[in-house]
């Protein structure tokens, strides 16, 4: 039962990741159902984490589930000192799979380590989002009809974003062209670059977000700059608005452009792009029900469509 | 042979492990990772000896004692030149090299702060990436090691 566990997107297998999104687009033309009667999933959220949580019990509850947890560690006997391994012993009683959020990097691993019963991944510190990335490119697959050779230019935080990593990561199977676009500080990292020249991906890195990088792309993914990634608050100051998306610079995208976004947004994209179509990220966040309805039943070894 | 000469200088084994050709900064983590400290039989401990190979050299003599070889392949992290000599009845009976095995449990501390395995009371885990060139990556977390960095994680 170990292998059924979704700790890490790197985990999974093409095939794998390719009836994930088969098994999203069942849910989206069929998303209530009675899948899971009987079955209780437990939400543990030792870092609050309210989207991903909505999202995930959303999924559970359209299956005809049961969602049992808490959703900050404060409520839990975490705060008395509890350790991981005995919250999960003892939940793994009572449910029959595991969304587990965490602050701290290799929690879910280690939790799918001490446990027959599936750990679904929701957040691992700065480590491992997997769910995110399966709706990301949920969303790609819909709005664009495939995943292959596709245009994708990543924007902002490159240097920490664990999205961006987990998609490029995803991505690498499908012969896309990368766009990096970023300041020097929260530049991709050399260990994705070095990725992308090991897999044949072409890629390029650069400081402007111009408008011939947007005009070549097919998705634009934005990221969210945060403050405290700085060692220099001057050098915030310098680039937080540099990549920043007003509605202004997408005149002349092509047709079939989606902007994306993890969410939550501050000032990276502009309020006057929400109006126009090729803003994608409220719909974005709407895949993910399915995107989990997809992991969750996999998860359980539920085949899908149900005979 | 008069190499054999030099370690019956230092202490003739009539049966036991010596462990040969661990770079003199490496000797003393080499003796806390094997757990040489805690044990009670009599152990031979040189470093800066000359050698041609690596200039100076440590040397481990532990008699009546003969390690596993998955204890032993821990050092190969920080000394991996070390050869280790099975003595039985004064005479060699085995050389061989130590290497690296895949993976690393309980030896290496992760450096990532955040990482579960500092957090929790459970062993560290590494997957050896490369064994030539030294490259370790957390089992839980994903972080990367060097060779280098690794000795002052032990």
């Amino acid at each position: 039962m170990k292998t059924q566990s979704l700790v890490s997107i790197d985990d999974i297998t093409k095939e794998e990741m390719l009836q994930l999104l088969e098994r999203a687009r069942y849910f989206e033309a069929n998303p209530n159902s009675k899948l899971l009667d009987g079955k209780v999933v437990a939400t543990l959220f030792f870092e609050p984490s309210t989207r991903t949580r909505l999202s995930f019990e959303t999924a559970v509850n359209r299956l005809g589930g049961r969602v049992i947890g808490f959703s900050d560690a404060s409520t839990s006997s975490t705060s008395k000192g509890e350790t991981l391994k005995d919250t999960i012993k003892m939940v793994s009683n009572y449910a029959d799979l595991i969304v587990m959020r965490h602050f701290l990097e290799g929690a879910a691993r280690y939790a799918s380590e001490i446990t027959d019963i599936p750990i679904v991944n929701a957040g691992d510190g700065a480590n491992q989002h997997p769910s995110q990335t399966m709706l990301d490119l949920y969303s790609i697959l819909k709005t664009q009809g495939r995943l292959d050779n596709l245009t994708i230019t990543m924007v902002g935080d490159l240097k920490y974003g664990r999205t961006v990593h987990s998609l490029l990561m995803a991505l690498r199977f499908f012969k896309p062209v990368f766009n990096f676009v970023s300041s020097k500080e929260l530049a991709m990292p050399a260990e994705y670059l070095e990725v992308c020249r090991r897999e044949g991906i072409e890629f390029h890195e650069y400081r402007d977000f111009s408008q011939e990088v947007i005009d070549s792309s097919d998705i634009i993914y934005m990221t969210r700059v945060q403050r405290e990634r700085f060692s220099d608050v001057m050098e915030y100051e310098k680039v937080k608005n540099l990549y920043t998306l007003h509605n202004a610079m997408l005149a002349t995208s092509k047709p079939n452009l989606k902007i994306l976004h993890p969410l939550p947004r501050v000032n990276e994209i502009n309020i006057d792009v929400d109006d126009n179509p090729k803003a994608y990220y409220f719909e974005q966040a709407r895949n993910g029900v399915f995107a989990r309805q997809a992991i969750i039943t996999k998860a359980l070894g539920l085949q899908i469509p149900p005979k | 042979m008069t190499g054999n000469k030099k370690e019956l200088a230092v202490a003739a084994l009539k049966n036991g492990t010596v462990i040969d050709h661990i770079p003199s900064e490496a000797l003393f983590a080499a003796v806390r990772i094997l757990g040489i400290e805690n044990m009670g039989k009599s152990v031979t401990i040189g470093n800066n000896l000359h050698s041609n190979r690596l200039g100076t050299k440590g040397i481990i003599k532990v008699a009546d004692t003969e390690f596993e070889q998955c204890v032993l392949d821990r050092i190969a992290i920080i000394a991996p030149t070390a050869v280790v000599n099975i003595i039985r009845d004064y005479s060699v009976v085995e050389k061989r090299p130590v290497t690296l095995p895949d993976t690393l449990t309980g030896i290496v501390r992760c450096p990532n702060p955040k990482c579960i395995s500092n957090n929790e009371p459970m062993a560290s885990r590494f997957e050896v990436v490369d064994r030539n060139d030294v490259d370790l990556c957390c089992h839980y977390c994903g972080h990367h090691v060097a060779g280098g960095e690794a000795a002052s994680l032990l």
